[in-house]
């Protein structure tokens, strides 16, 4: 005790050791933050106070009071712990600064289409009525969800059992040269853009029908089911590639024929995350706008026909409303935020039904 | 003889179930192919008519196709790029946060975060940008003109409305971020586990493990999805018809309100209204983004696939 007592009495002159640098304290970067946040906040009340600037800038304080941290923790890490120090506290604080700057739009998006999107989206006629015959005020989107419904529906139609079938001949089936092909160009083809789809379902349906001026939701799915197919085929081959050798083998040993070994055990085996593959693939394309644009066109009216006439969709009856304001323009505006809140809100339900559906049922595999 | 070797080769009983399942599984991994071929064959046979379109199918000044597409492939080129220079290192520094910066258990939720940027649809983006991006940029370009103005990109006079190809790129800057994050991330995750330790073993801090071992092994990774998102930008329709006010010229300046538009934004804005040949000259500028658009995809899958065979991570 007593010998403790005296070393901790002798030892207060700094260790002088070549191998051991300084070290800031635990919390420093915290505290250094929260310090050049504050700085910046007062030189931003001062600006206030003194009529420089009209209001208090938080956005401003947040952005410079973050650029003056990364220049305060460099300085101090440089004279405490080093240049190799420096460089990687600036580093991590530019990585998470880059994070948070991509969230930055994603909650603005948010909260500015739930904003807007709420007076018109709680009206009583936004989900029971169609656009026909309203000037102004009133009127919803019942034409168009049922546009979206059966458009989208009809593209599911088309995209599951090509793009199951093709996953299956990937997987199962699918060696040498066409195996190559068909997975390399699925890869390119998800990279096809939206409108090209649209118009070549368009061209499509122009030759076949020798219609300049055609337009109908069955194209629209045609589009879709373009943009979607590829999408379908990655994530069920990838589902696929998981279902483990040992019980085709088993199913194999047991006299099982293949189609049924497939039927039986491998799409039983891989039908949670097939199906949360499609929600994916749905939520992906009934957002996209520019290919319905084109094919499906636009009415004020319902149209229950996927093959005639022109049928409304929810996103082509956002852009709508908002490019073609009439009179009393707001209440245009208003739909078109309710109507992307809708969507959104659309979206939103698939994707976290999707993967609710994919960690409920999906096999356990560790990593 | 040795035939007769070959001859007693054990098979599967084919039975029509096999049959059926294996033609129709075949068929329809070829009818992709099929697609995509007739994607091309059906956009070619509809736009020949505007190669050989008079002049007067032109408005304006333009007197053949290639006038008329010239500053369109500009405008889409140009846009492509500036978003492509703002959203690559951002995604790298969000793909490099979720793979080795953020804790473990926070690290997947963060990505779906991520990927949620995926899932808003472009006709939000695009009014999204038109009502709160513009407005809110507006004043940082009247500052930008006041102080840069010598530069020639940023020559006035500014925009009134903000709505120029600078913000234009800001929103699809933010559109490709969500596929250029997921594939660095994948690709940064395939690091050897013993290039990282071998390097932090050394005594590098975490910045230089990651400069030593994690981006050199990427690199081939972020020049692929870097082009992955130049395609997705490349294609872009309804944010950009939304967000600009175009003019088809070729005008470099970022924040004037003279800006240079896109093939797929003037296709959307144009194709309700067109008719007779006007339908045609479009179908052909779709054409032409089709084939740039199908070019980079397919150069960059090639780089990813290559690297795969090397990585030995799958």
């Amino acid at each position: 005790m007593s010998i403790d007592m005296k070393s901790s009495d002798t030892i207060i002159r700094p260790i002088t050791n070549s191998l051991t640098a300084g070290k800031l304290p635990k919390r420093s970067p915290l505290w250094i933050l929260l310090g050049s946040w504050l700085i910046t906040a007062a030189v931003f009340l001062v600006l206030q106070v003194t009529e420089v600037a009209d209001g208090f800038n938080l956005v401003g304080t947040l952005v410079f009071g973050t650029v003056l941290y990364c220049v305060a923790i460099y300085a101090l890490s440089h004279m405490v712990e080093g240049a190799r120090q420096a460089k990687d506290r600036l580093m991590t604080a530019l990585v998470t600064a880059a994070f948070i700057i991509a969230l930055v739009p994603l909650v603005s998006i948010m909260i500015t289409t739930a904003i807007n999107g709420l007076p018109a989206f709680i009206t009583p006629t936004f989900f029971s009525s169609s656009m026909r015959n309203v000037v102004g005020a009133g009127g919803g989107v019942l034409h168009a969800i049922t546009g979206t419904l059966l458009v989208t529906g009809m593209a599911t139609l088309i995209s599951v059992p090509i793009g199951l079938l093709s996953a299956i001949y990937l997987t199962e089936y699918g060696r040498g040269r066409l195996a190559k092909a068909i997975t390399f160009f699925v890869d390119v083809m998800t990279g096809v853009p939206s409108i090209v789809a649209g118009l070549f379902a368009f061209a499509l349906f122009a030759l076949l029908f020798n219609d300049p001026g055609i337009r109908f939701g069955f194209g629209g799915s045609i589009a879709l089911a373009v943009l979607m197919i590829p999408v379908v085929v990655r994530s069920s081959e990838e589902m696929l590639k998981l279902v483990p050798n040992e019980l085709r083998e088993a199913a194999y040993a047991l006299g099982v024929p293949k189609w049924l070994t497939i039927m039986k055990v491998v799409l039983p085996t891989s039908i949670a995350g097939i199906v949360t593959g499609v929600m994916l693939a749905i939520a992906r394309v009934i957002g996209e706008t520019a290919p319905l644009l084109i094919i499906a066109g636009f009415t004020a009216s319902m149209n229950y026909d996927l093959f005639s006439e022109r049928m409304m969709t929810l996103p082509v009856y956002v852009y709508n409303q908002y490019v073609s304001q009439g009179v009393d323009a707001q209440s245009y505006v208003d739909r078109a935020w309710a109507g992307a809140l809708t969507l959104i809100l659309i979206v939103m339900v698939l994707n976290g039904a999707a993967r609710l559906i994919a960690r409920i049922f999906s096999p356990k595999f560790g990593r | 003889m040795t035939t007769t070797v070959a001859a007693t080769t054990i098979k599967a009983r084919q039975r029509p179930g096999d049959r059926v399942f294996s033609t129709a599984s075949v068929v329809s991994g070829s009818l992709i192919l099929a697609v995509l071929a007739a994607v091309a064959v059906f956009l070619l046979v509809e736009s020949l008519p505007a190669f050989v379109a008079p002049d007067e199918a032109f408005s304006g000044e333009t007197r053949n196709f290639w006038e008329y597409v010239g500053p369109l492939v500009f405008g889409t080129v140009w846009a492509a790029v500036l978003a492509l220079l703002m959203a690559v290192p951002i995604a790298i520094g969000i793909a490099l946060f979720i793979s080795h910066f953020a804790p473990r258990k926070l690290a997947q939720g963060l990505g779906y975060l991520i990927d949620l940027l995926a899932a808003v649809p472009s006709v939000v983006f695009g009014l999204w940008g038109i009502t709160v991006l513009a407005p809110m940029v507006r004043p940082f370009y009247v500052t930008l003109v006041e102080w840069f103005g010598w530069i020639p990109l940023f020559e006035g006079p500014v925009s009134g409305t903000g709505r120029t190809i600078l913000t234009v790129a800001v929103v699809l800057a933010v559109m490709i971020l969500p596929i250029i994050t997921a594939i660095c991330r994948e690709i940064f995750l395939q690091t050897p586990l013993l290039h990282e330790e071998a390097a932090l073993a050394l005594g590098a801090t975490r910045w230089e493990m990651i400069s030593m071992a994690v981006l050199p092994f990427g690199r081939p990774g972020i020049i692929s999805a870097s082009m992955l998102g130049l395609g997705r930008a490349l294609g872009e329709t309804m944010a950009v018809a939304m967000v600009l006010s175009p003019s088809a010229e070729v005008i470099f300046q970022l924040l004037t309100s003279e800006n240079p538009t896109t093939i797929a934004a003037n296709i959307a804005l144009n194709f309700p209204e067109a008719h007779g040949v006007g339908v045609n000259i479009l179908l052909a500028t779709g054409l032409i983004l089709f084939v740039v658009t199908l070019v980079v995809n397919m150069i960059a899958r090639a780089i990813i696939n290559s690297r795969k065979a090397f990585s030995g991570a799958n």
